[in-house]
C-alpha cells in the first residue's frame, strides 16, 4: 500500500503545482457545454422571428436576423408595459435588496459585538426559523397583509424580502473576524457614539461581506416570483418574472396569441444585468463567501 | 447561567470584557421588528388558521385537530408528499455530487483555466427561476425546442420530457442546471480554508492526489455537506416554482397537487380553502425541519468521529 503510493508521489515533483490534467479538463468542458447549453439557445433564439424559431436549428441562426425588431418590439409591446415591469423590479430590489442588507448588516454586527439581554433568543428564533419552508408561510402572509390592506401594492413584494437570515448569518460571522473590539473601545474612549462609529469605521471594515449579503439579496429579489405571483395582481405592480410567466401563458389556450420571440429576449434581458453584477462583482463576493464559510 | 452562554456563543471570538447591556439592541432591533412582521405572525397566525374551518353555515367554527386529521388521510397531499420524496432522494444526491466532483476539480490545481470555469458553472444561479423554466421548457418543448430538433434528426420521439414518466426527470434536470453552480461555491469555499501545510504533509506521508481527496478534502468539507444537504432538502420539499411554470406545457401530467407547495397553494388561492391550505403547510413544516434536524445531527455526530 505504502509503497504504491510512494511511487506516485515521487512522479509528481511539486504537490502544490501538479501537472495539468487534460482528462480533467475534457470533463470539466462537458460540464461546462451543459451549463451553456440553454443560454447559447437562448442567445441565438433572441434573433429569430416567431417563424423562425419553428424553422431552424436551435443552436443556429436562422434566415432572417431579427434581434433588433425583436428588442424594439418587447419594448413597445402593449404601450411599453416591459419597461413598467422592469422598472418595478428596480423598485423592489433597490428598497427590498438594498433594507435586508442595512438590515442584516446591523443585525449581524449587533449580534456579534454587543451583550445584551435576549441575544440568545435572537438567535434560536432566527436560526430556527430558517428550517420552516419559507414558501410555506406564503398563504398566511397574504392573509395578514390584505387584513393590513398591503397586497397589490409595491409593499407586499418589499417587506417581507427585507429579512435575510443567510445575510445576518454572515455578517455575524465576518464581523466577528474582521472587526476588533479593541477599535470599538478606542471609538467609545474618544467619545463616538455607537451608531457613528457603526457606519465610518465598522461598515468600512465589513464591506466585502456587505458586498457578498447585497449581490445574493439582489439576486433573490430580481428573481423572486412566488411572493409577487400571489401578491400582486395587477399587472402594473409585476416585476419581470411574473410578467414574462404570463407573456408565455399567453400561447396557451383558446384565441392564443403566442409572443414566444418577445418572451425569448425579455428573458435575455432579465438575465443580462444580474449576469453583469456578479461579473464585476467577482472578486468581492467569492473573499467574502470564503470568509463566511471559516466557520463551518 | 449567564457565564454559561457566554462561553457557548463566546467562542465566536468576543471578549468577556464587554459590557452587557441594552445597546445591541439598536443594532438588531429594527431586523426583529420585520422578522416578526413577515416570520413570526404568520406563522402563528397559519397554526391558529389550521385549528379553524369555514362552515356554510354559522361561519368559522374551532374544529381541533379535524384540519391535520383530514391531512394525514388526504391521499392527494401523500401523492404529492411521495413524489417530492422521490425527487429528494434522487435529484439532491446528483447535485451535490456533480458540486462536489466540480468543486475538487476547481480546487485541484490540475484544471487549466480554474477561475473561468469556476464563473461558468456558477453563471446559472443568476438566472432568475422563470427564465431557466421557460428557456427549458422551450427547449423540451416538440414545436421550436432543441428536443424537437432532436427528434426530428432521428425521424422518431426519442425524448418525450413531457411524458408523465418523464416529468420529475425533466424538473429534476432544471433544478439540477439551475443549483450546481451555487453549491459547488459553497464546497469550494470550505475547501478553500483548508491550510495548504496538511497537502503538503499529506505529500510527505506519500498520499496520492485520491488519497489527499478521500482523507483530507472531503472531511473538511462534511460542514459545508451538510449545510448544502439541509438547503437542499428544504428546497425539494418546496418545489413549486418549476412545476407551476411548466404546467401550461403539460397540464395533463403536472396536477394542481403535484406538490405540497403546489396543492396548498390551489387549495387557497383556487378554492379558497385557507384554513386546510395552512394546515398543509404546516405539516410540510414540520416535516422538513424535522428532517434537517436529524440530517444536522447526523452530520455532526460522524464529524466528531
Amino acid at each position: 500500500m505504502a509503497l504504491a503510493f510512494n511511487r506516485q508521489a515521487t512522479k509528481r515533483h511539486d504537490p502544490m503545482n501538479p501537472r495539468k490534467s487534460n482528462t480533467l479538463l475534457i470533463v470539466m468542458v462537458i460540464y461546462a457545454l451543459y451549463t451553456l447549453v440553454p443560454l447559447v439557445w437562448l442567445l441565438f433564439s433572441s434573433t429569430k422571428t416567431q417563424a423562425g424559431l419553428f424553422s431552424s436549428f436551435g443552436l443556429w441562426f436562422s434566415d432572417d436576423f431579427a434581434f433588433f425588431d425583436n428588442l424594439a418590439a418587447t419594448f413597445s409591446y402593449r404601450d411599453g408595459i416591459f419597461l413598467r415591469w422592469l422598472g418595478n423590479t428596480l423598485l423592489y430590489v433597490v428598497v427590498g435588496a438594498g433594507g435586508a442588507t442595512l438590515l442584516a448588516t446591523m443585525a449581524g454586527y449587533g449580534l456579534a459585538k454587543y451583550r445584551f439581554p435576549g441575544r440568545r433568543a435572537v438567535f434560536a428564533v432566527v436560526l430556527g426559523a430558517v428550517a420552516v419552508p419559507g414558501t410555506a408561510l406564503a398563504v398566511p402572509t397574504f392573509l395578514l397583509f390584505s387584513e393590513l390592506g398591503l397586497t397589490n401594492t409595491p409593499w407586499a413584494v418589499i417587506i417581507p424580502s427585507l429579512i435575510s437570515p443567510f445575510g445576518l448569518y454572515l455578517i455575524w460571522v465576518f464581523a466577528t473576524e474582521s472587526v476588533p473590539t479593541e477599535l470599538l473601545e478606542a471609538a467609545r474612549i474618544d467619545g463616538a457614539g455607537e451608531f457613528r462609529t457603526f457606519f465610518t469605521i465598522s461598515m468600512r471594515l465589513l464591506a466585502p461581506g456587505i458586498v457578498t449579503v447585497a449581490l445574493f439579496t439582489v439576486v433573490a429579489t430580481w428573481n423572486n416570483y412566488f411572493l409577487p405571483l400571489i401578491m400582486l395582481s395587477d399587472p402594473d405592480w409585476y416585476p419581470l418574472t411574473v410578467g414574462l410567466n404570463q407573456w408565455s401563458n399567453q400561447a396557451i389556450g383558446a384565441g392564443s396569441q403566442p409572443i414566444y420571440n418577445l418572451v425569448i429576449m425579455g428573458s435575455l434581458l432579465t438575465i443580462i444585468p444580474i449576469v453583469i453584477a456578479f461579473l464585476l462583482l467577482q472578486r468581492f463576493w467569492q473573499s467574502g463567501l470564503t470568509a463566511g464559510s471559516v466557520k463551518q | 447561567m449567564t457565564t454559561d452562554f457566554t462561553a457557548t456563543l463566546g467562542s465566536t471570538g468576543i471578549r468577556r470584557r464587554e459590557k452587557r447591556d441594552w445597546k445591541g439592541w439598536a443594532f438588531v432591533g429594527p431586523f426583529m421588528v420585520v422578522f416578526a412582521l413577515v416570520f413570526l405572525t404568520p406563522l402563528a397566525y397559519a397554526m391558529y388558521l389550521s385549528f379553524f374551518q369555514e362552515k356554510l353555515i354559522g361561519g368559522t367554527a374551532f374544529v381541533g385537530l379535524d384540519n391535520y386529521v383530514r391531512a394525514l388521510t388526504d391521499s392527494q397531499f401523500w401523492e404529492a408528499f411521495g413524489r417530492v420524496l422521490i425527487f429528494l432522494v434522487i435529484q439532491v444526491p446528483i447535485m451535490l455530487v456533480l458540486a462536489l466532483g466540480a468543486a475538487l476539480a476547481l480546487d485541484s490545481a490540475r484544471l487549466r483555466g480554474a477561475s473561468f470555469f469556476r464563473i461558468l458553472i456558477f453563471l446559472p444561479y443568476a438566472v432568475p427561476a422563470v427564465v431557466a423554466v421557460l428557456m427549458w421548457g422551450y427547449i423540451y418543448g416538440d414545436q421550436f425546442g432543441l428536443t424537437a430538433n432532436f427528434n426530428d434528426f432521428l425521424g422518431f420521439d426519442a425524448l418525450t420530457p413531457f411524458a408523465k414518466e418523464w416529468m420529475l426527470v425533466s424538473i429534476g434536470n432544471i433544478v439540477t442546471w439551475e443549483f450546481v453552480g451555487y453549491n459547488m461555491l459553497i464546497f469550494y469555499s470550505s475547501l478553500k480554508t483548508i491550510p495548504t501545510d496538511m497537502y503538503e504533509a499529506a505529500s510527505l506521508d506519500g498520499a496520492g492526489a485520491w488519497r489527499t481527496i478521500f482523507s483530507i478534502k472531503i472531511p473538511s468539507v462534511r460542514g459545508a455537506l451538510v449545510i448544502a444537504s439541509i438547503f437542499s432538502i428544504i428546497g425539494s420539499f418546496q418545489l413549486f416554482n418549476e412545476p407551476n411554470i411548466l404546467r401550461p406545457l403539460a397540464p395533463n401530467v403536472i396536477t394542481t397537487y403535484f406538490t405540497p407547495n403546489m396543492y396548498a397553494y390551489n387549495l387557497s388561492f383556487a378554492g379558497q380553502q385557507f384554513n386546510y391550505a395552512a394546515t398543509i403547510a404546516i405539516i410540510m413544516g414540520i416535516i422538513t425541519a424535522v428532517i434537517a434536524y436529524v440530517v444536522q445531527l447526523r452530520g455532526s455526530k460522524t464529524e466528531v468521529r
